[in-house]
């Protein structure tokens, strides 16, 4: 790696989406002919990062060469017909069109009467996998093809296009190790005919076994670049870690109760396997881990949306069999989501109709639903978590993040349950108004609650949890006590990197 | 890896956000104002072409014309709320409306009797629908166009091309549509209790509630425990029933049936709904709207007639009416959309 000129230069990007800043003046460069690999945590800014480099979201500030020259984006055609190719970490095929098609989609060869020329384009498509060393059947339909075959045909795609960089956002997240390897020596080869490769990863032993530098981002700032032969993996994973987070309201101590749900051997073939683990009433017990390792899909096990294949639940030393959200309920299990929006509200409703749509049926007498208890209801639950609005009538839609995820929790508190599934709870909240959700989670676990937090911010786990585990592709990596927990111990189990 | 934008609340952009929260209740009311005012408008301007359009018999004969349908409306906009929709409607009333008939033609139970039968057959037609939809999954417009025909299908089998006449049908029956209570036709007072019951129970009963999270927002409505199964099974249930209700007034308002009774109804009713403001894609929309579009397509109609105007007219001024009330609805939905992006709630 001598000292050439970058073939791709970023300086000083920011991005900001309304209160979050996503990226603050990032540099980085992309050599032809290396494999250059971008790591952070959740959030850090990768996804933005690669969003911009597509065309999809334009920088607020800095500016970008290639090949010396300015480069300015209007979107993701523009990205690609300059030779920037970016194989996003689910392919964004046709699944319906053949491989061919899908390769050449837009552009597809035409005879002399202006229809489709399928025996060339047959032809160009099969020696683009031959090039790439792969053997694949070019006139079959993309529906049906593995997550790495398809990745394959993006990267044909890619080649066909002559893409001098290659980004590629996680493309191992959903591959065996076999497909890895071939992956792999693929993006050697492309190395080698000089195409430039941004590979965004968190996987430790990936990151050191291909990468020829790497660059760290942590909360939107660029870290460090450096040789690989120059890093460890752990000096990577405390550049990655660190994160600040102003204000926090850590737990207070409450009691620690008997065991309110206690998890043996789940498993959910393909996503999670063989989880164990409890919590107590008054605890709160942190689920750590990086997006995809499973955290969400086992609280979705454990409310009754998915199944699980194998393994048992006991809710308060008992035996159950959650098999929908209501037998959840019942069991006095509830589940604050991700995505609020998507899951958590009606965004129609009123405060009062969200806050009581769960136990409607109960609020009813004869088939009417009692309003004033309803209203008085939301108003005691809004009050306790002092959900900032005009009064319980106003729409959901209104409300600010902090308060719409106030009004999600008070919707679940109305259901008087034990368990408490949080979700990213603070995700997309502002500062203040994380630091109140924090003081009501921790209110709550006074009160005996038990309560797994799901996070990706890790001082939250560690100022919140009394005890934190740390899943890494659907397993359990460690387990830390509150004491013996730091950044850098659950970054290393989440990457996949136990030392000592 | 996402990173959203959120708005910190800044006390003016709280405030503007109230405002704009007033507005869209308002819109949301403004829809049955709006039906109200094209319908005044509608009245006045045919008034001054044709005055015998108004008069009491006049309006008395379009609420007739519009009561069945605004009966199968109701059934119609449950059904639509909750994302699906219900094309076998028409197949329900007919067969329902035979099939009464057919009983009172032989007086075997008696005119109660019959009527409770009729309806209680537009519940099996709905709650076979719920079964395709709710459990075995199959996509309300698909399935319900295969039960349109398979409906139709078994009408013309019971009716092999025999008709019920108003001489075989018993005097008590036909009765009950050209009978008043205090001066008013009974079958617009049905069609209107049946409208108020269902419109306050899906304002105010936990199931009518449910039924909205569920249109509103599925992914939600599954994750706090709603039935979603049972309550669109329901739904249909309800639709059913109500189809099964204008089947059996149907013999009794026209004197005779036939196969062929009520043969594309549902169009008109889901015209009725749309125009009534019932977002297609469920989760908003009243029944009092759909009832309101269900008499402004009968009043035009009615005016058309008395102007001498050819169906060609007809028929296209209700596919401009329904163009322009989905067309004002997507419009207004961009315009407060874009207002929210920019007050930066996404």
């Amino acid at each position: 790696m001598s000292e050439t000129s970058p073939i791709l230069q970023l300086t000083g990007i920011s991005k900001r989406f309304g209160a979050v800043q996503a990226l603050l003046d990032v540099d980085l460069g992309l050599l032809a002919g290396e494999v250059h690999a971008l790591v952070g945590e959740n959030g850090a800014g990768k996804s933005t990062l690669v969003k911009i480099l597509a065309g999809i979201h334009r920088p607020d500030a800095g500016e970008m060469t290639l090949n010396g020259r300015e480069l300015v984006l209007s979107g993701p055609a523009a990205a690609r017909q300059l030779g920037i190719a970016v194989i996003h970490q689910h392919p964004n095929l046709f699944p319906d069109l053949t491989v061919a098609e899908n390769v050449f989609v837009g552009r597809l060869p035409r005879n002399r009467v202006r229809g489709v020329d399928w025996s060339e384009l047959n032809r160009t498509a099969e020696r683009l996998f031959q090039n790439l060393g792969v053997k694949q059947s070019v006139s079959v339909p993309v529906r049906g093809l593995s997550v790495a075959d398809q990745q394959l045909v993006e990267i044909a795609k890619a080649l066909s296009l002559d893409a001098r960089v290659l980004v590629m956002d996680e493309p191992t997240a959903s591959l065996s190790s076999h497909e890895v390897e071939r992956l792999f020596t693929i993006i050697r080869q492309l190395r080698s005919r000089g195409v430039a490769i941004l590979f965004v990863d968190h996987r430790m032993e990936e990151v050191f076994e291909i990468a020829d530098r790497l660059s760290v981002l942590r909360d939107g700032r660029h870290v460090i670049t450096a040789l690989i032969s120059e890093l460890t993996p752990a000096d990577a994973i405390r550049h990655m870690v660190g994160r600040r987070l102003e204000t926090l309201f850590p737990k207070e101590p409450a009691t620690i109760g008997e065991v309110a749900l206690e998890v043996r051997g789940l498993t959910r073939a393909g996503v999670f396997s063989d989880a164990s683990f409890e919590v107590r009433r008054g605890e709160i017990l942190g689920l750590a881990g990086l997006v995809g390792a499973g955290r969400t899909e086992i609280a979705r096990v454990l409310f009754g949306i998915d199944k699980a294949d194998a393994g048992e639940v006991l809710v308060a030393g008992k035996h159950v069999d959650i098999k929908s959200p209501r037998d959840a309920m019942r069991l006095g299990i509830v589940y604050v989501p991700e995505d609020r929006h998507e899951q958590g509200l009606v965004l129609d409703f009123s405060i009062a109709a969200n806050v009581s749509l769960p136990i409607v049926q109960k609020l009813s007498r004869f088939l009417v639903v009692d309003r004033a208890q309803e209203e008085r209801l939301a108003d005691e639950y809004s009050k306790q978590l002092q959900v900032r609005s005009t009064g319980v009538e106003q729409a959901a839609s209104a409300l600010s993040g902090g308060n719409q995820q106030k009004v999600v929790i008070a919707k679940w508190l109305a259901t008087e349950p034990t368990v408490l599934l949080l979700d990213e709870p603070t995700q997309g909240v502002d500062i203040g108004a994380k630091a109140e959700v924090h003081r009501i989670i921790s209110q709550l676990a006074g009160q005996g609650m038990a309560i797994v937090l799901i996070s990706s911010e890790l001082p939250e786990v560690l100022g919140m949890a009394d005890r934190i585990v740390v899943l890494h592709e659907g397993r359990i990596a460690a387990e830390f006590g509150r004491d013996d927990a730091s950044q850098e111990r659950i970054m290393a189990a989440a990457t996949g990197h136990v030392d000592a | 890896m996402s990173v959203r934008a959120i708005d910190s609340p800044s006390s003016s952009a709280l405030s503007g956000r109230l405002g704009l929260e007033r507005t869209l209740t308002l819109v949301a009311r403004l829809r049955e104002v709006g039906i109200v005012m094209v319908l005044l408008a509608v009245v006045a301007i045919v008034t001054i072409q044709a005055p015998l359009f108004f008069s009491v018999s006049n309006f008395e004969q379009i609420l007739l014309n519009v009561s069945l349908i605004a009966i199968v409306a109701v059934g119609q906009t449950t059904v639509v709320l909750t994302r699906n929709v219900d094309l076998s409607v028409g197949s329900v009333v007919g067969l329902v409306a035979f099939a009464t008939g057919d009983l009172l033609k032989e007086h075997s139970l008696g005119v109660a009797g019959a009527i409770a039968v009729g309806c209680l057959l537009g519940v099996g037609l709905g709650a076979f629908n719920g079964l395709l939809v709710a459990v075995a999954k199959v996509p309300a417009i698909v399935a319900t166009l295969g039960t349109l025909y398979v409906y139709r299908g078994l009408d013309f089998l019971i009716a092999g091309g025999k008709q019920v006449s108003a001489i075989d049908l018993p005097r008590d029956y036909l009765g009950i549509a050209s009978s008043t209570v205090l001066g008013v036709p009974t079958l617009i007072i049905a069609a209107a209790l049946i409208a108020l019951a269902a419109a306050y129970l899906l304002r105010n009963s936990g199931a009518g509630r449910q039924l909205y999270a569920i249109g509103s927002n599925p992914a939600a409505a599954e994750v706090v425990g709603i039935p979603t199964q049972r309550l669109i099974f329901g739904a249909f249930v309800v639709c059913g029933l109500c189809a099964g209700i204008a089947g059996v007034l149907w013999g009794s308002r026209f004197g005779s049936v036939n196969a062929l009774a009520a043969s594309g109804l549902e169009l008109q009713v889901i015209a009725a709904v749309v125009v009534g403001g019932v977002n297609i894609f469920g989760g908003s929309g009243t029944v009092v709207g759909a009832v309101l579009g269900a008499v402004l397509l009968a009043t035009i109609e009615n005016a058309l007639r008395i102007l001498h105007l050819s169906e060609f007219w007809l028929l296209a001024i209700d596919g401009a009416i329904i163009l322009l009330a989905v067309g004002t609805d997507a419009a207004i939905r961009g315009y407060f959309q874009r207002i929210l992006v920019r007050t930066g709630r996404r």
